[in-house]
């Protein structure tokens, strides 16, 4: 397969293409829907025709988009060091910015991860955006070359650029075809987060000022001369602002629920699979191995931890306390976010490799959970716990997606979240127990929330009796959950192909790690 | 050099402005010759583009021949001509939104374009002053038409007011410049650059008190023109009430005019040494993007709100000013064309939109604009990320910002403090551009509204070619960049370079000084 990939010279055109591809379709969407053609319930039928026209070009445009991506699996050779797939070509000369795009372990994954989700988004909320489908469904397409970018530009500048660019679509996503507080909700979404990353802009000036490379590419950054202390620290700070209010780290979580809670099912599987994800591989990727000695200075990395595990807490108690479903999927993620960040600082093989499982097992669940409440929504027209109940009794299939997916959500063993927050809390437990043991308290009060959720929503008295002529999963919702449920599974039993190609990335991050001097040396031992 | 060759190369280095200001007085007969319509007018226009661009042919052609950095009191460097550049574009641009405009609002377009030109040539005149004698005459020959062209429509009370305000303002900052001067030459003998640079050097002592005051003065003066806090109080009234694309005008290429002699000003009659200089630059820059940005935020008139994110834009600029580096010169040179490209347009789209019937631009006209005017709602929002200066979305506005924090942080005195107030005030800039982009996309549009008639065919060209610039040089700025890098180091040879080795981030360790 690899012999045959290669043939093709599919390593030299493959990321170009993933970065090119989803803007075409955009550009097709907006030339091949008609004048007019606006809502899906026009009663003009020719219009109405016309207006589901770019749905239909997404899905083929992602669909296509996933399945040349997915040979990047077979393709990636998990021997080799270094970047794989590297596409170059200049950009601004002058100041050495080029664009550079490659792949390791830890893109792969989550670049694997967003190729996955992109379909879902469409396929998984096939109803839910009625009006304006033209503009919708080009913003998601743009949306997905600015992720892959993220994941795979090995060039900070390129970098940031592809992260400020995600921002726009979410954004307008989010306050066109969101809830009743759309507005809001979007604005304190971009504030937080623009707020993050012009900081950082600043620190990839000095940084690029400090280094004497005149480059912003990446490797170069790395083999720099260290900086003194106090810049470095400065940087690390910004740097890491930037990434923690992504993420989200307690206490920059805020904009997270009300983001969450307002956006379309679409944009919601996007929001808690992928973009939270981009923080999180900020880290590990840019600001733990440019600062290292900032990074895990003792105290740093105390604190550090420390908001780590208050964040697994108190996203959990405020997971318990709501009683919209959609609000507290969208609170469990800061929860589960918590892990990924307690992995990274915890340093130990098995806690990166974890948090970097993590990533993809929570991204995967996140997903099905949202397009699941996305169906509930739309079936029963309420999100609300005490209104629903019963729903198992009349529609099965649903109530066991929903099922599977929060019990992958919570950890149950044989799924993917129980091998990340198991790896996650082994490799934790030497670097500080105490942490470790409250972190723990986490997967308790997941559980309680999670089976409460349930038991409301699934179980009890039928909420409303006009439900019961509810119709269950459609095939194609039926499709998009099943496949989900399988990858959750299969990674949940059978982790280790996954996890040989992550571990040379976690190595790699290790090592970095440790060049920040003796006080931060990480435990390489299996 | 004989008298005759000495008057050869005067009229050459001359000959852009001469171009501009001789086409305004022949326009300025043909326009008052016969009564005004459509034909006419469209006439005008084509006069008044074909005086920009014999201009743009004469700055080319001046560029091109030997004529040194600069012939008497006249500077012939790179950085004029750059600017000259910018300036034509903006008056081209201006008067096509104009010449749509203005049969709308019923006032007749003769005398504004006319008008536009002569201030077209002040800021040029501006660009070239290498003596301060020069820069006042270039002041006043801008300013008088600036402030004629806020009233020019007469049938509007708040036309009046702002031309009364502004007039009034200017006349009295116009004192300060003045006094300024006068103060100068007393202490120093000399009105031009150079000279009033050597005798500030710090190879000639402290400089007097004398001097001291008349630099503040001075400063006063310019911070007056470019509309800095605490000196802004005009802006928003006089944007307010001057019809739209004067607005534009006034924002975009008037700003450029003063900023083009404060930069000179700065980099050949302030050396570096004098630290008191750069302190107040340094205030001066920090309030403006506070204040700036904090008083947009709470506007609802979009008019206001822009005059406010011009004041803003001027404190960014005045950042890169207060480096009195090439590199700072370099990035006003980029800075001033993006924003310039980017407020143009975005004036030009209010134009279009129009105001209601109290004359007032209120942002409740823009709700829902995307599903009336789809076109004319992306390109504000191009324009709006353009001035947040967001990556790729917002095109050249990013790389604008971009080489202002570059110049800041390496410059000899790292300016990293100010680097910092920028960002944060970006950030809260975000707050009222976005404001706009929420109001046409995401709120529906009001059943009593009604649609903007579709705009004229120079508006959406002004507006297509703007947003195409803006998005074009945003995802590979390294020509206009190169440019501007090339211009300023062959014009400001004698400026400090960039310095890699200061501590740029003990500066930031020790917050805001």
């Amino acid at each position: 397969m690899r012999a045959a990939l290669e043939a093709i010279g599919y390593g030299q055109w493959i990321l170009p293409l993933l970065l090119l591809l989803p803007l075409g379709g955009a550009a097709a969407i907006w030339l091949a829907t008609p004048h007019g053609a606006d809502a899906l319930d026009d009663p003009d039928p020719v219009r109405a025709r016309g207006a589901a026209r770019p749905r239909r070009i997404a899905a083929w445009t992602l669909t296509a988009w996933m399945g040349l991506g997915l040979g990047l699996w077979p393709a990636f050779d998990a021997s080799l060091p270094g970047w794989q797939f590297v596409a170059d070509a200049p950009w601004l000369p002058d100041f050495g910015a080029r664009f550079t795009v490659g792949m390791d372990g830890l893109s792969l994954t989550l670049v694997l991860l967003t190729l996955v989700l992109m379909p879902v988004s469409v396929f998984g909320a096939w109803d839910e955006v009625r009006t304006r489908t033209k503009s919708y469904y080009a913003l998601t397409c743009l949306l997905a070359s600015g992720l892959v970018g993220a994941f795979v530009a090995t060039d900070v500048l390129l970098f940031y650029v592809a992260w400020e660019v995600m921002l726009v679509p979410m954004y307008l996503i989010i306050g066109i075809w969101g809830g009743t507080r759309r507005l809001e909700a979007a604005l304190k979404f971009v504030l937080f987060t623009i707020f993050g990353s012009l900081l950082m802009l600043v620190a990839i000036i000095v940084l690029w000022r400090e280094s004497g490379t005149q480059s912003f590419a990446f490797d170069l950054l790395l083999d720099a001369p260290p900086l003194d202390a106090t810049t470095a620290r400065w940087l690390f700070g910004a740097f890491f602002l930037a990434f923690a209010v992504k993420i989200p780290l307690a206490p920059l979580h805020t904009w997270l629920a009300d983001a969450h809670t307002e956006a379309p099912t679409g944009a919601s599987v996007l929001l808690a699979g992928v973009m939270l994800k981009v923080g999180a591989y900020g880290v590990m990727r840019f600001a733990v191995p440019l600062f290292p000695a900032a990074a895990l200075e003792p105290y740093t990395r105390m604190v550090i931890l420390v908001l780590a595990v208050v964040g697994i807490l108190y996203g959990s108690l405020l997971a318990l306390a709501q009683r919209d479903l959609k609000r507290l999927v969208a609170y469990s993620s800061v929860s589960h976010m918590g892990f990924v960040v307690l992995g990274i600082f915890a340093q130990s093989l098995q806690s990166v490799e974890g948090a970097m499982l993590m990533m993809l097992a929570h991204g995967l669940s996140a997903a099905a959970l949202f397009v699941c409440v996305g169906v509930v929504k739309q079936r029963t027209g309420t999100r609300q716990l005490d209104a629903l109940g019963g729903l198992a009794r009349v529609a099965p299939l649903l109530s066991a997606a929903l099922a599977l997916s929060a019990l992958a959500s919570l950890g149950l063993p044989g799924t993917a979240g129980f091998v990340s927050e198991f790896l996650v809390l082994f490799g934790t437990w030497r670097a500080a127990p105490w942490l470790t043991i409250a972190a723990s308290g986490g997967l308790v009060l997941a559980a309680v929330y999670v089976l409460w959720a349930l038991q409301r929503v699934i179980f009890n008295p039928l909420g409303n009796p006009s439900w019961s002529g509810m119709p269950d999963l459609s095939r194609r919702e039926l499709s998009v959950l099943g496949s989900l449920a399988v990858l959750l599974l299969w990674i949940g039993v059978h982790p280790a192909p996954i996890l040989r190609r992550l571990e040379p990335a976690a190595v790699h991050f290790l090592v970095l790690s440790a060049r920040g001097g003796p006080a931060t040396a990480p435990t390489l031992t299996r | 050099m004989s008298n005759a060759s000495e008057s050869l190369a005067l009229t050459l280095a001359l000959l852009p402005d001469l171009t501009v200001m001789g086409g305004a007085m022949v326009l300025l007969l043909y326009a008052v010759w016969g009564p005004e319509d459509d034909r006419r007018r469209s006439r005008i226009l084509g006069g008044a583009l074909a005086v920009c661009g014999v201009a743009v042919a004469a700055v080319l052609y001046s560029a091109t021949i030997a004529l040194g950095r600069g012939v008497g009191p006249l500077a012939t460097d790179p950085f004029r001509w750059a600017i000259d550049l910018v300036i034509l574009t903006s008056t081209a641009l201006t008067l096509m939104v104009m010449r749509d405009h203005a049969p709308r609002s019923r006032w007749a377009f003769g005398e504004p374009a006319v008008l536009v030109l002569l201030a077209a040539g002040g800021m040029m005149l501006l660009a070239a002053a290498r003596d301060l004698t020069l820069v006042f005459l270039g002041i006043e020959l801008m300013s008088v038409a600036s402030y004629v062209l806020a009233g020019i429509d007469r049938r509007s009370a708040r036309s009046a007011e702002a031309a009364l305000k502004y007039f009034l303002l200017g006349a009295f900052s116009t004192g300060f410049l003045l006094y300024g001067i006068a103060l100068l030459y007393g202490a120093t003998g000399s009105t031009s650059l150079t000279l009033i640079g050597a005798s500030l050097s710090p190879a000639s002592g402290p400089p007097s008190t004398m001097a001291l005051a008349g630099l503040g003065l001075l400063l006063v003066g310019f911070a007056f023109k470019v509309a800095a806090v605490p000196f802004h109080l005009w802006t928003p009234d006089v944007y307010d009430g001057a019809p739209t694309p004067v607005s534009g005008y006034f924002a975009a290429a008037v700003k450029a005019g003063a900023f083009t002699a404060l930069v000179r000003f700065a980099l050949e009659a302030v050396t570096p040494g004098l630290g008191v200089w750069r302190e107040a630059l340094w205030w001066l820059a920090a309030l403006t993007m506070i204040a700036g940005n904090t008083f947009a935020i709470q506007q609802r008139n979009v008019k206001r709100m822009l005059a406010y994110s011009s004041i803003a834009h001027a404190g960014f600029l005045l950042v890169a000013v207060t480096t009195q580096t090439a590199a700072g010169a370099a990035a006003v040179l980029f800075y001033l064309l993006a924003y310039a490209l980017a407020t143009i347009g975005a004036f030009a789209v209010l134009s279009a939109v129009g105001e209601g019937e109290d004359g007032v631009m209120h942002a409740h006209r823009l709700e829902g604009l995307w599903q009336v005017r789809p076109g004319l709602a992306m390109a504000m929002a191009v324009y709006m990320l353009a001035l947040l200066g967001f990556p790729l979305a917002g095109g050249i506005g990013f790389f604008a910002k971009w080489y202002v924090l570059q110049a800041a942080i390496q410059a000899p005195v790292a300016q990293t403090g100010l680097a910092i107030i920028l960002v944060v005030a970006t950030v809260a800039s975000a707050a009222f551009y976005l404001y706009v982009v929420m109001v046409m996309f995401m709120r529906p549009r009001r059943p009593e509204a009604v649609d903007p008639a579709p705009a004229g065919w120079l508006t959406r060209l002004v507006i297509g070619g703007s947003v195409i610039t803006i998005l074009l040089f945003g995802v590979y700025p390294t020509p206009l960049v190169s440019a501007a890098r090339a211009s300023a180091a062959a014009s400001f040879p004698n400026s400090p370079p960039p310095s890699p080795s200061v501590d740029a981030m003990r500066a930031v360790a020790a917050p805001l000084r």
